[in-house]
């Protein structure tokens, strides 16, 4: 008896036992060296300074100093603009997806959904890189909007569309639009539609009904498309490198910069983990809302 | 009577697929109005017409004097009932029930109020902020009729709002129901399958099929007296006659070639004429077996094989055979049996007799 009731408890952690050991290698060890780096100090030639003695360094509070550079005031405006960016790139996907969404899982045919969603997932095909090189060709001096529109003669000189922020936030909504998308059209497909007859019925034409009924009903899609996409717009550094030019640099640029120009990796690993810990709260904070609102969190 | 709702001609086409077929049909204010049917044929259909969730290929729809054809649902003073209830699960019971009173003027206070006397109205009484969910679905069903009635609605639609409740809830809401339409003397439009929840509740009925309207009468009439073969079948009349027309004289049709006496029925109609072939039902209730062909008191005797016996309870069914091929079916009342039921048997002979007077005559095809 005492057998075949404690076997079978064990299979389930043996089962699991890759995914954790996989996870653990791939994620939480490099995530720990990152830690250790992060409270360093950078060797001459870049890479890490040896420290003598390890008990003077943590008395003399010099291990935060790379937390400490980091909260000085040059780095503000770059911490603003990431944060600000990133919260426009959100409402900005927000306001287009929902229309989408809603369309593909209510107003459109039966037999046309499984091609508009095919629509929205097709450019993951591609590669994000390519994409973003894609709009540098839409968005330069010589490029297609540029020449139609000098073509066309509504304009006598280019605009200045690419490396500025406006360029930043086009490959940031684009990129990011189907994150958006996918989890508003999941609850929007759920949402009994016999609900907005009865609000119609009730006396709620289509704006009230929209307020009262469609977006409460709709708000896991609305929170966890809102999570999926500021987390990666706020630490991204490829759109803002190729569109943005020099000029808008946004903290995922800083942190990269710190590893691949500056050669600082404990300061580079401390602004890195000062990230992830503003994303893991946003995640509690959603996690926290779910609970409280008694619903499966969508992600 | 004054017109509560009046459909002229309405018809509806979904593609290629007509689902009502010009209909045309005045409820009356205050009456209970079951709209009958199996699934598909159309009452739904033209029930969400009035609502406003449908709109007519053709026809026209009044309520009271107001053409309302082409208004939104937001705009009429109707209000409905869903089969789903379909109350919103994040609002509480009391909210729901006030969701539509900001619409009507009403400021929170006094909505909460009302929505207070609509939930008396069903007793529903203490549930006031419970969410939907904790709801079972007979009390579902009571906040969406409240929902409906706080809106003080001209007319009052119900899609199906029981098809989902157990048997013996279903009864009682029944009762439920008609009282509360009674005491409110409030005009309501069922739709339902089912025959005999229309029969318990409805001043008249309206059997529809295939988007058309079979017969509209009052409910004991349809049950009856029905007019064709279809609204006999669902009336669960299914014995059919054939027979050839002798005479008509003084609302009486003399009808042979079943009998060797001939068939005298009442008819309301007076376009038959000499050898027009007529169907005519007897209901099962109505019939009676015997072992000798019974000619006293005029009553109508013809002979056939019996097929079947089912006991069901309260009634027994026998399955019989005519020579002519027809299969009718007999309820024998299991606590006033048959004279002679211990002498029937499965394979044996009999013959079936009725009364004349419960001769049904079916409406002349033209």
């Amino acid at each position: 008896m005492g057998d075949e009731t404690t076997k079978p408890t064990k299979a389930p952690y043996l089962l699991i036992a890759p995914s954790w050991a996989a996870l653990g290698i791939l994620f939480l060890l490099p995530l720990l060296v990152m830690f250790i780096i992060s409270f360093g100090m950078r060797g001459t030639y870049g890479g890490l300074k040896p420290i003598d003695d390890l008990w003077a360094y943590i008395l003399s509070g010099d291990f935060l100093a790379n937390y400490k550079r980091s909260l000085e005031p040059l780095y503000w405006p770059i911490y603003w603009r990431s944060f600000w960016m990133a919260t426009v790139t959100t409402v900005l996907c927000l306001l287009i997806s929902y229309p989408i969404a809603y369309y593909i899982a209510i107003v459109a045919p039966a037999r046309w959904k499984n091609l508009l969603l095919a629509l929205v997932v097709i450019p993951f095909w591609t590669s994000f890189l390519i994409r973003t090189y894609a709009w540098m060709l839409i968005l330069r001096t010589e490029g297609l909007i540029n020449t139609v529109l000098m073509e066309g003669g509504l304009i006598d000189k280019p605009l200045d569309l690419l490396y500025n922020e406006f360029a930043v936030m086009i490959g940031l909504v684009y990129g990011e639009l189907p994150f958006m998308i996918l989890p508003l059209y999941a609850s929007l497909e759920k949402l009994d539609l016999t609900l907005l007859e009865a609000s119609s019925d009730l006396g709620a034409k289509h704006v009230s009904t929209f307020w009262r009924v469609t977006l409460p009903l709709t708000m896991p899609g609305v929170v966890a498309g809102v999570v999926l996409v500021f987390i990666p717009s706020i630490g991204q550094f490829v759109v803002s490198d190729l569109l943005g030019g020099a000029k808008s640099m946004l903290v995922g640029n800083l942190i990269q910069n710190q590893f691949a120009v500056a050669r600082h990796r404990p300061f580079g690993s401390a602004i890195a983990f000062e990230l992830t810990a503003v994303v893991l709260l946003l995640l509690f904070a959603y996690a926290w809302w779910a609970k409280k609102r008694g619903q499966e969190a969508m992600l | 009577m004054s017109v509560s709702v009046d459909i002229a001609g309405v018809t509806k086409r979904f593609g290629d697929f007509v689902a009502v077929d010009r209909v045309s049909l005045q409820i009356r204010k205050g009456e209970f109005f079951s709209l009958l049917g199996p699934s598909g044929c159309g009452k739904t259909t033209l029930l969400r017409m009035i609502g406003g969730f449908e709109f007519p290929t053709e026809g026209v729809i009044r309520i009271g004097d107001r053409d309302v054809t082409w208004l939104p649902p937001y705009k009429r003073p109707v209000n409905m009932v869903f089969q789903s209830s379909a109350l919103f699960p994040h609002l509480t019971v009391i909210e729901n029930v006030a969701f539509g009173l900001r619409y009507k003027g009403l400021n929170n206070g006094a909505a909460k109020q009302k929505a207070r006397d609509a939930l008396a109205l069903v007793r529903l009484e203490g549930f006031e902020d419970r969410p939907p969910a904790q709801l079972s679905g007979g009390q579902r069903q009571r906040v969406a009729l409240a929902r409906a009635l706080a809106m003080e609605p001209e007319v009052l639609l119900l899609d199906e709002p029981l098809a989902a409740l157990d048997q013996k809830l279903r009864k009682e809401v029944q009762l439920e129901l008609k009282n509360l339409q009674k005491s409110l003397g409030l005009t309501f439009v069922f739709v339902t399958h089912d025959q005999e929840e229309a029969l318990t509740m409805s001043d008249r009925i309206a059997v529809m099929n295939q988007g058309r309207v079979e017969q509209l009468d009052a409910s004991h009439h349809v049950f009856e007296y029905p007019k064709t073969e279809f609204v006999a079948q669902f009336m669960g009349a299914p014995n059919f006659f054939t027979g050839v027309v002798k005479s008509l004289a003084e609302g009486l049709l003399y009808i042979g070639g079943r009998t060797e006496a001939d068939i005298r029925a009442r008819t309301t109609s007076d376009t038959w004429r000499p050898n027009d072939p007529v169907r005519f039902v007897v209901r099962p209730e109505k019939l009676d077996l015997r072992t000798k062909s019974g000619t006293s008191d005029g009553e109508v005797s013809i002979e056939v094989t019996i097929e079947d016996r089912v006991y069901q309870g309260v009634n027994t069914v026998w399955v019989v055979r005519g020579d002519d091929g027809e299969r009718y079916m007999i309820y024998e009342q299991n606590d006033r049996p048959f004279q002679e039921s211990s002498r029937f048997r499965v394979g044996g002979r009999a013959f079936m007799s009725w009364n004349p007077r419960d001769t049904v005559v079916l409406e002349k095809k033209s």
